[in-house]
């Protein structure tokens, strides 16, 4: 071989040396990441039962993460009811099965968009929030001022987050399913002219509780993971300004992607759950 | 035996608030901040550690408060050497001390005086809401502040009466240690010496209240502290009196003292 070749195919090898690393880099940073935040996520479920009960602030944060949410969470889930109901009629018009569309949009809602989009929008709302909240008081010095008055600051300002949108997660997915299938109804019954009745027989004989009571599950599961994650990167913030924003950014995002993917792996779960006890799907 | 009844005129020992003996801390294992720091605080005096940025200052406080624990070395405060205490009865320990931070870290959803309720809440349960309002209120008298600010929120009060608040607050539990963290840093002189004044002040009206000041502000630490600390790349340069530091031969507290009184 030539020297120029072999000079070719040293700098291919190096170059693929360096992407190579760096994917290993990246792989080995998101499993530290994944650790750490285990960590932090098992830390803080200790103290979710430690004394003293910080009910005050439990309620305080339900009312930021519950109360103040119920405004979005009714406008985009009648929005998504309407929108998701006119696209599944459309699609059964062709095939002569628009009865079907009240419990399909039900089904869809109730297992999986309700859930899904419902944690996405609590998320980014208060995720966000608990995150920058956090962050800002990290680099104000006030998590010292905690740490130095002998209050542990993860009981006092990690776990009633947690519990808060633990409890406040399937309420809200709740209000989601319920407002969505209001608009559901109201574009089946009053704007394409399907029958009421219909609509809700059918829904009926085909939306059993196990459908609801999985996507309320989820939701609390969703709402445990962008708690925790939003609340570690808030909690671990440094840089000043800049990094609260990044701190903010990188929650909101984290959270975001995760109840995506986990979504996903929990439907199998619960899938496999439903065979092995016997419940027809 | 007692000094009187061997017939001597001894003191007794000094009890010290603060022993650090030989401090090492590393965080990557490579590079020490802390290079063996050997420091006596004696309990119910003002001390003032100084030195210039990046000599390690903060990191020796975070040691005091058990906020970092020490490569190697041993910390003991108050006679209780702080690499015996777990996490959680680390964190109730730290009740002996009261912070002034320098961003005075008032807690921006409170209002002033609830501010200074919170840590009494928290550690006084046993306390009734009246008994804590009044603990308060006496507090933020002996720091000076108008009853007329308690219910503002921080960001409504100036950086000076943040200070105030902020030492309210350090107090309500009254700590046996007092710790200002570069208290006057980024303050005009006149609230300069309002703080100093302040730190003297509360000082002097807690006896037997151990006082320990980190500040790059020579002229203070000179003017209000009974010792000084002064520390250089991990480790403590000289300490002593004011008058020490003045007669010191040493090139680098010459030069923090030239420019200090120059300041």
């Amino acid at each position: 071989m030539s020297e120029g070749t072999n000079s070719v195919i040293q700098k291919i090898s190096d170059k693929l040396d360096v992407f190579i690393n760096s994917i290993i880099g990246v792989f080995k940073g998101f499993i530290l990441e994944v650790g750490l935040i285990s960590v932090f996520a098992g830390q803080s479920v200790r103290l979710l039962f430690a004394k003293p009960y910080r009910y005050v602030e439990i309620s305080k944060h339900m009312e930021f993460i519950g109360n103040q949410s119920v405004g979005i969470i009714t406008l985009t889930s009648i929005f998504t009811g309407l929108a998701l109901s006119f696209q599944v009629y459309l699609g059964f018009k062709l095939v002569n099965a628009v009865d079907l569309v009240g419990p399909t949009v039900a089904l869809g809602i109730s297992r999986e968009l309700g859930p899904v989009l419902t944690g996405l929008i609590v998320s980014a709302r208060a995720g966000g929030a608990m995150a920058a909240r956090l962050g800002t008081m990290r680099v104000n010095e006030q998590m010292d001022a905690l740490d130095v008055m002998g209050i542990n600051t993860k009981q006092y300002l990690i776990a009633p987050r947690i519990i808060a949108a633990v409890v406040c997660m399937p309420l809200l997915t709740a209000l989601f399913d319920f407002m969505a299938m209001f608009g559901s109804w109201f574009l089946c019954t009053k704007l394409v002219g399907l029958d009421h009745a219909v609509f809700l027989s059918k829904i009926r004989d085909t939306v059993e509780v196990h459908h609801i009571a999985e996507g309320l599950l989820k939701s609390a599961i969703f709402g445990f993971m962008f708690a925790v994650i939003c609340t570690y990167k808030g909690f671990n913030t440094s840089g000043g300004a800049k990094g609260v924003g990044e701190a903010t950014n990188r929650g909101v995002v984290v959270s975001m992607v995760s109840i995506i993917i986990l979504d996903y792996f929990l439907m199998n779960l619960i899938r496999i759950y439903y065979l092995i006890v016997g419940i027809a799907r | 035996m007692s000094a009187a009844e061997n017939g001597t005129n001894q003191k007794p020992p000094p009890e010290y608030a603060v022993v650090l003996d030989n401090v090492k801390k590393s965080f990557d294992e490579k590079e020490f901040v802390l290079k063996g720091i050997d420091l006596k605080i004696p309990k119910g005096s003002l001390t003032s550690i100084i030195g210039f940025s990046g000599t390690g200052k903060s990191v020796l406080l975070k040691h005091m408060l058990g906020l970092y624990r020490p490569t190697s070395g041993s910390v003991k405060i108050l006679g209780k050497d702080l690499d015996l205490f777990d996490n959680d009865a680390l964190t109730i320990f730290r009740c002996n001390f009261g912070v002034l931070f320098q961003s005075a870290a008032l807690f921006d959803d409170m209002t002033v005086f609830e501010n200074v309720c919170f840590p009494i809440e928290e550690h006084r349960r046993h306390l009734s809401k009246g008994q804590v309002e009044v603990i308060a209120l006496e507090k933020l008298k002996m720091v000076g502040l108008d009853p007329k600010h308690n219910h503002k929120l921080p960001s409504q009060i100036s950086g000076g009466m943040q200070k105030r608040t902020g030492l309210a607050r350090a107090l309500a539990l009254d700590p046996e240690i007092l710790i200002y963290d570069e208290p006057t840093t980024g303050l005009d002189p006149i609230l300069t010496e309002m703080v100093d004044n302040l730190i003297v002040e509360t000082h002097q009206a807690r006896p037997g209240t151990t006082s320990i000041m980190v500040s790059h502000d020579l002229h203070a630490a000179f003017r209000i502290a009974d010792f000084v600390v002064m520390l250089d790349a991990g480790k403590v340069l000289l300490s002593g009196t004011a008058e020490d530091f003045y007669k010191s031969e040493l090139e680098l507290v010459r030069k923090f003292v030239d420019k200090g009184i120059k300041h």
